[in-house]
């Protein structure tokens, strides 16, 4: 069973990477994996100098690039989709693979889309994670406000973060209560049948959702005591300093700059 | 360390790199008009009330999703929540909440990209939601409000709302430049099944709200969607059930073809650690290489995947029934 | 300072809450509020700052009765204290839920800013500015749920249940805290102890009524009055 506060990927730190504004990391990860999808397949050489921008951001951050690499296989499954580009991708055959009754044939050009695609999916991730390591998500918050996110969307995703964890351990608490009473009795068949238990499963999903809205009406309650009056009100964010916005701007000409070399040469 | 990830929906959170730049945006656009739409009509009808409730019920759709039952072979069933949102919370409050829930995943747990972000909130959030409302709301009240028609209902949106939104992802994915012949019929067949774990749990939760919180049900909608629940039947919303139902019949049956374009193409699925095809074995066996046998052509390949959809129906249409009877057992 | 007359009120559901409540506490004055789960504590204090209203009597504040005209004044005046943190702590941040009072009142941003420091300064929990309510143990979101309503300013707290739940030595830093506040308090509770120490005088309330309104010492000392209102010490 884990705990909900390992599931937050915040690592709290003083780099240089943590310091910077939030704004201008959302937007420079936006970018990062905007250029890299924009990149065409087998460009290893841009590919590369991208790994190696972020790498050396990940060495500011002090986060540790094993922990971002090692975590960013997490989408590591979906490649699987991916894979049979390997076989239907036509080009030059490289090698075959017979598989029962049918034999594939791997293309050198599939095997490239594979590769590229593979590779720009755990760099994308990198940059994600990277943003989430060193970025707490209030300050993600800020940044999408400022980006002019409506005040609503913000405002719930603001309650959700909050409450994320709250839910998230409650539904834990059942599930352990659920494991606790699961016995066998042996020779005995156990569990119950599949609509049973997704009945199960149903109710708590019930009794989580009236807890919620129970819950909700009670932060209302709170709120109204405390002079809200519908209007949602914060701090104003400050203009970027001359420092950030440099920043800002040699980031997005530099993978601006990549992208167009890819396609110029 | 662990990750959510393991424990939702595996492939519908498409992670950044496979979807080409054009697709990822025009996804971001019908996504940006969708919740933007959302915004307004919960906007106009803002009572402060909502902004609380719907950031706890993002919060509740994310932890529900954490709520799953063993199925077969280790694998688990559990909720995407889009439809049970719909009929809990009426259809444009559900959409901002399962927008938020689907961005949250991305930013705070990289389940699904940024890039893709739109195409994802998209299937899992927009999709699935309207499916929810405005199928299976004028379907329950064309049903008089019966306790049957309730299961009915709950089940066939959110087995509905599943499978669309594997079709919605698949198609992205096609669109991108994947193999049709390997993405459709993978997606489809896993989630027809998630799909009835989808199915189950909303109709057990639905039914859980409405005996120990009937209130819930009709206050939520009254002031997150009064216009909905007020509003008689009209010929519209019974166009728009049985158009769906028919266009959604319709839609995958077509798409069959080019599921099974390329003669091959079933074998090469791959998930978890090795090729799915064991996995896919009884639906061949069903449905020889997706096509009939002694028929040729796409003809027979649009025969077959009708026949599919009718056999899954079937499995649904049984499955409601035997709930049915439990229920009435228990009443 | 703060006065109820003959408040009732009944909820949708019919059930009947408060039957007919008057008190008065003055400037600076800690009223401990005790009686059974279900007497109408919470109900009660929910009518001190308008969150829900009398259907008949009045509740008033330095002498003028609330109305929608004054509610937004009252809110700032009346500092309410929810039994959760969870459901007073409702921002993602120690300092972002502090500010929420302040910035409702239309505060300057150096104001609301110099108001939140006060504030955590004077419940302890400086420092904790950046900190997520979640990852922080039951005694210090209770601290930072008092901020949040210090940070308003007001010159009474109302706290449900301030000390529920909490181990013997967050009880006792929170003990002291109540002391050591200036503000008028009414405060609800089943901590007998807590009530000996802070609070000189108790209101006992039961079925919706006031039982008992008097010197804390007297209540303490009278084993049968305790015992016919189900407390203990």
């Amino acid at each position: 069973m884990l705990s909900s506060s390992t599931l937050d990927r915040y690592i709290a730190g003083q780099s240089p990477v943590h310091l910077l504004d939030a704004r201008v990391k959302l937007s420079l990860t936006l970018a990062y994996i905007l250029a890299l999808a924009l990149l065409p397949s087998g460009a290893w050489l841009v590919m590369g100098l991208c790994a190696a921008m972020l790498w050396v951001a990940v060495r500011w951050s002090q986060v540790g690039l094993r922990t971002i690499l090692l975590r960013a296989f997490v989408a590591l499954p979906f490649a699987l989709v991916a894979v049979t580009l390997v076989f239907s991708v036509p080009g030059q055959p490289v090698f075959r693979l017979p598989l029962g009754p049918w034999v594939l044939t791997a293309s050198d050009a599939g095997l490239v889309r594979f590769a590229s695609i593979v590779f720009k999916s755990w760099l994308s991730v990198q940059a994600a994670l990277l943003l989430t390591a060193t970025t707490h998500f209030t300050q993600v918050l800020y940044a999408l406000r400022a980006l002019r996110l409506p005040t609503v969307l913000v405002a719930i995703l603001s309650f959700a973060y909050r409450y994320l964890f709250v839910m998230i351990d409650e539904a834990q608490r059942m599930l352990r209560a659920r494991e606790c009473r699961s016995a066998e009795t042996p020779g005995q068949h156990s569990g119950g049948s599949i609509v049973w238990r997704a009945r199960v499963v149903g109710q708590m999903v019930g009794t989580l959702f009236v807890r919620s809205y129970e819950r909700s009406e009670r932060i209302y309650l709170a709120m109204l005591a405390r002079g809200f009056t519908g209007e949602l009100r914060t701090l104003n964010p400050r203009s970027l300093t001359q420092r950030e916005q440099g920043i800002l701007i040699i980031g997005l000409a530099t993978l601006a700059g990549l992208v167009l070399m890819t396609y110029l040469a | 360390m662990m990750s959510t990830h393991l424990l939702l929906p595996l492939g519908l959170h498409i992670p950044d790199g496979f979807l080409t730049v054009p697709v990822a945006l025009a996804w971001w656009v019908l996504t940006v008009i969708a919740v933007g739409v959302a915004v307004r009509k919960v906007g106009a009808s803002l009572n402060e009330r909502q902004i609380p409730l719907m950031g706890v019920m993002a919060a509740f759709i994310f932890a529900a999703q954490m709520l799953n039952f063993p199925v077969l072979g280790g694998t688990s069933g559990h909720l995407l929540g889009g439809a049970l949102a719909a009929l809990l919370l009426g259809p444009w409050a559900a959409v901002l909440v399962m927008a938020c829930v689907v961005a949250l995943q991305a930013l705070l747990f990289q389940d699904g990209g940024l890039l893709a972000l739109g195409a994802n909130i998209f299937n899992m959030g927009v999709a699935t939601t309207l499916i929810g409302a405005f199928v299976g709301a004028p379907l329950l009240r064309l049903l008089g409000g019966q306790r049957w028609g309730l299961v009915l209902v709950g089940f066939a949106t959110a087995w509905l709302s599943v499978v669309a939104a594997a079709l919605l992802t698949s198609m992205q994915l096609v669109l991108s430049g994947l193999s049709a012949a390997v993405v459709f019929p993978a997606m489809l067949f896993v989630h027809l099944f998630i799909g009835v774990g989808e199915g189950l749990i909303t109709v057990a939760a639905l039914g859980f709200v409405l005996t120990t919180r009937p209130d819930l049900v009709t206050t939520m909608a009254s002031y997150l969607n009064p216009a909905t629940l007020q509003r008689p039947l009209n010929r519209r919303s019974i166009l728009g059930v049985t158009g769906g139902g028919l266009m959604f019949a319709v839609g995958a049956a077509l798409l069959s073809p080019l599921a099974s374009g390329d003669p091959d193409g079933l074998e090469r699925v791959a998930e978890d650690q090795g090729f799915i095809d064991r996995a896919l074995d009884p639906f061949f066996n069903l449905l020889p290489d997706y096509t009939l046998p002694g028929l040729d052509g796409p003809i027979s390949t649009i025969i077959a995947g009708v026949l599919g959809l009718l056999i899954v129906f079937g499995l649904v249409y049984g499955l409601t029934l035997l709930l049915r009877g439990r229920n009435q057992e228990r009443a | 300072m703060l006065e109820l007359v003959d408040l009732h009120y009944t909820y949708p559901d019919g059930t009947s809450a408060l039957r007919g409540v008057s008190l008065r506490i003055d400037a600076g004055e800690k009223v401990a509020l005790v009686g059974p789960n279900g007497a109408g504590k919470s109900t009660l204090l929910l009518h001190l700052n308008g969150v829900l209203r009398p259907r008949s009597g009045a509740v008033q504040i330095a002498a003028q009765p609330i109305s929608d005209a004054n509610i937004r004044q009252v809110r700032a005046q009346v500092g309410m204290v929810f039994q959760d943190p969870d459901d007073q702590l409702f921002s993602p941040t120690v300092f972002e839920d502090v500010a929420f009072g302040p910035l409702h009142m239309g505060l300057e941003e150096a104001d609301v800013r110099g108001r939140v420091t006060l504030a955590l300064d004077q419940v302890g929990m400086r420092g904790f500015e950046t900190r997520m309510p979640h990852h922080m143990s039951l005694g210090q979101r209770k601290r930072v749920a008092i901020a949040t309503v210090l940070s308003m300013t007001p010159s009474i707290l109302a706290l449900d249940e301030p000390s529920a739940g909490l181990d013997p030595r967050a009880r006792r830093g929170l003990i002291e805290l109540l002391h050591s506040l200036p503000q008028a308090m009414i405060v609800s509770t089943h901590d007998m102890r807590m009530v000996a120490e802070v609070f000189p005088r108790t209101i006992v309330l039961e079925q919706g009524q006031i039982a008992f309104d008097g010197p804390s010492a007297t209540l303490l000392a009278d084993a049968a009055m305790l015992l016919r209102y189900g407390l203990e010490v």
